[in-house]
């Protein structure tokens, strides 16, 4: 690596002479190399997605969640340093409590998302600090405005809205299969189809590599509560994901 | 002795201490179906002496949200002030004007954590686009009760008939201004520490409109 062995990639608060902070680009490396994660905001709600990879054949199936409620109806899933992710959900459940507590109505999606950006972003101002090693996708529905949104907050602490995003190893990949998709018409349980198949289809050639898909929505036929999916939904979506996915490979090998 | 009877029911109903200033007061408001009307007398008394006769008592917390005010004038103009000032916070960081609900709610808060030391009784109403038109009423304790017609104030207790009495739903604006100046000349009538004029303030999609009835054209009587 280019930055390496140069003194400038020490600290967060160094900036490099071409104006980089490597420390930070280190961080969002431990994101690119973990498990694909992915979130759509579809026409009555989000699904949010998450290849879990499993470093032990023994754990026991639910277990490291990724993807976690934040406030009845916000959840956020993350991929990258689990344990910093999950100091960054913990962050996110504070601010939701406290702003409840002082208005009197739940977190507006835009005012979470930015004050956990600042929190984020906060870890790359401080010599004593390293940034955050994961990203952050939360899924949240606001009743004033009755809408549901979706953001990503970057280890930079940059953070976007978007109505498809994607991290992880399979990011790119992901990222064009979202774009041939028509969210603005796809119905959550279409989504959570979808969103299985995005991610198994991305996961690298040592396919027998253990792993648990993670998904879970906020829909409009639960309220918009924030909802993990049962473990049936998500088993028939791997199912139509695999079934897919073949169908894809076979269509394939024809042309050729 | 501290007395036994609820603070309402002494001849110092606020339990103001010696010389402070109170806005004797009644004080009202009520939704109607395209926004709210607010309404106030204008006296403010130390003791016997009327310390101002043409007080502004409905004081504004943002574009759209107003407050009346009884008590003391010190502690209200101070928490009115505050929330006005979280208000514009919550506004920056929404990026869209506050709504009634929190504006109450930030009432009630600092009016309870600091009931011990606050002689308080507040109306929050006004309009806004997620709810139209409210009327929180947050008496003496810090409690926040949404209304559909809200009175307050030490003349306020002479007027708990009439309101009930005259209270229809589903008024239109001005049948509700009328009502609302109505029960105010009232409890101007009976009540000692009200008097003065009657300030009213209207808030609906389109705007305020303020306006005040001078102290010898009150439609008092039938």
């Amino acid at each position: 690596m280019a930055s390496s062995g140069s003194g400038y990639d020490l600290s967060p608060t160094t900036f490099s002479p071409d104006g980089r902070i490597f420390q930070v680009e280190y961080a969002s490396k431990s994101v690119a190399s973990s498990g694909t994660l992915i979130g759509l905001k579809c026409s009555d709600g989000i699904v949010l997605a998450c290849e879990k990879l499993l470093a032990n054949k023994m754990l026991v199936p639910g277990s490291n969640k990724r993807i976690n409620t934040v406030s009845k109806t916000s959840g956020c899933a993350f991929t990258g340093f689990v344990s910093d992710g999950r100091q960054i959900v913990n962050r996110a459940r504070e601010e939701a409590s406290s702003y409840l507590d002082t208005y009197g109505i739940p977190v507006p999606p835009s005012v979470l998302a930015d004050r956990l950006a600042h929190y984020v972003h906060y870890f790359t101002l401080h010599g004593a600090l390293r940034p955050f090693g994961a990203s952050m996708v939360l899924g949240c529905y606001e009743e004033d405005m009755d809408e549901a949104s979706l953001y990503m907050v970057e280890p930079s602490g940059q953070v976007f809205k978007y109505f498809g995003c994607a991290a992880g190893k399979g990011r790119q990949g992901a990222k064009t299969e979202i774009e041939k998709l028509d969210l603005s018409t796809l119905t959550v349980a279409q989504g959570v189809k979808e969103a299985a198949r995005i991610v198994t289809m991305l996961r690298d050639d040592g396919k027998d590599k253990p792993m648990e898909l993670e998904i879970s929505t906020v829909a409009a036929e639960n309220n918009y509560v924030h909802k993990p999916c049962e473990k049936s939904v998500i088993a028939e979506a791997e199912k139509w994901a695999k079934e897919q996915i073949e169908e894809e490979e076979d269509m394939e090998e024809d042309e050729d | 002795m501290a007395s036994l009877l609820h603070p309402s029911q002494t001849s110092n109903p606020y339990n103001l201490k010696p010389g402070e200033v109170s806005s004797g007061t009644t004080i009202m408001a009520v939704p109607f179906k395209g926004g709210v009307v607010l309404g106030a007398d204008s006296r403010v008394s130390t003791g016997t002496y009327v310390a101002n006769r043409a007080s502004d008592k409905i004081a504004q917390l943002t574009e759209n949200i107003f407050c009346c005010r009884s008590g003391s004038a010190a502690d209200t103009q101070a928490l009115t002030d505050y929330v006005k000032f979280y208000l514009q916070q919550w506004e920056v960081e929404s990026g869209r004007p506050a709504t009634v609900k929190v504006a109450a709610h930030l009432m009630r808060k600092i009016c309870y954590q600091n009931k011990d030391n606050l002689s308080a009784g507040v109306i929050v109403a006004g309009w806004d686009p997620v709810s139209k038109g409210q009327v929180y009423n947050i008496p003496l304790g810090g409690t926040c009760i949404e209304m559909k017609c809200a009175i307050g104030g030490s003349g306020s207790t002479y007027i708990y008939g009439l309101t009930d009495a005259l209270y229809k739903e589903n008024m239109g604006k001005q049948e509700t201004l009328d009502f609302v100046k109505k029960s105010i000349s009232h409890a101007m009538a009976r009540d000692g520490s009200s008097g003065g004029i009657i300030r009213t303030c209207v808030v609906t999609e389109d705007g305020v409109e303020r306006e005040y009835i001078p102290g010898n054209k009150l439609p008092y009587g039938p």
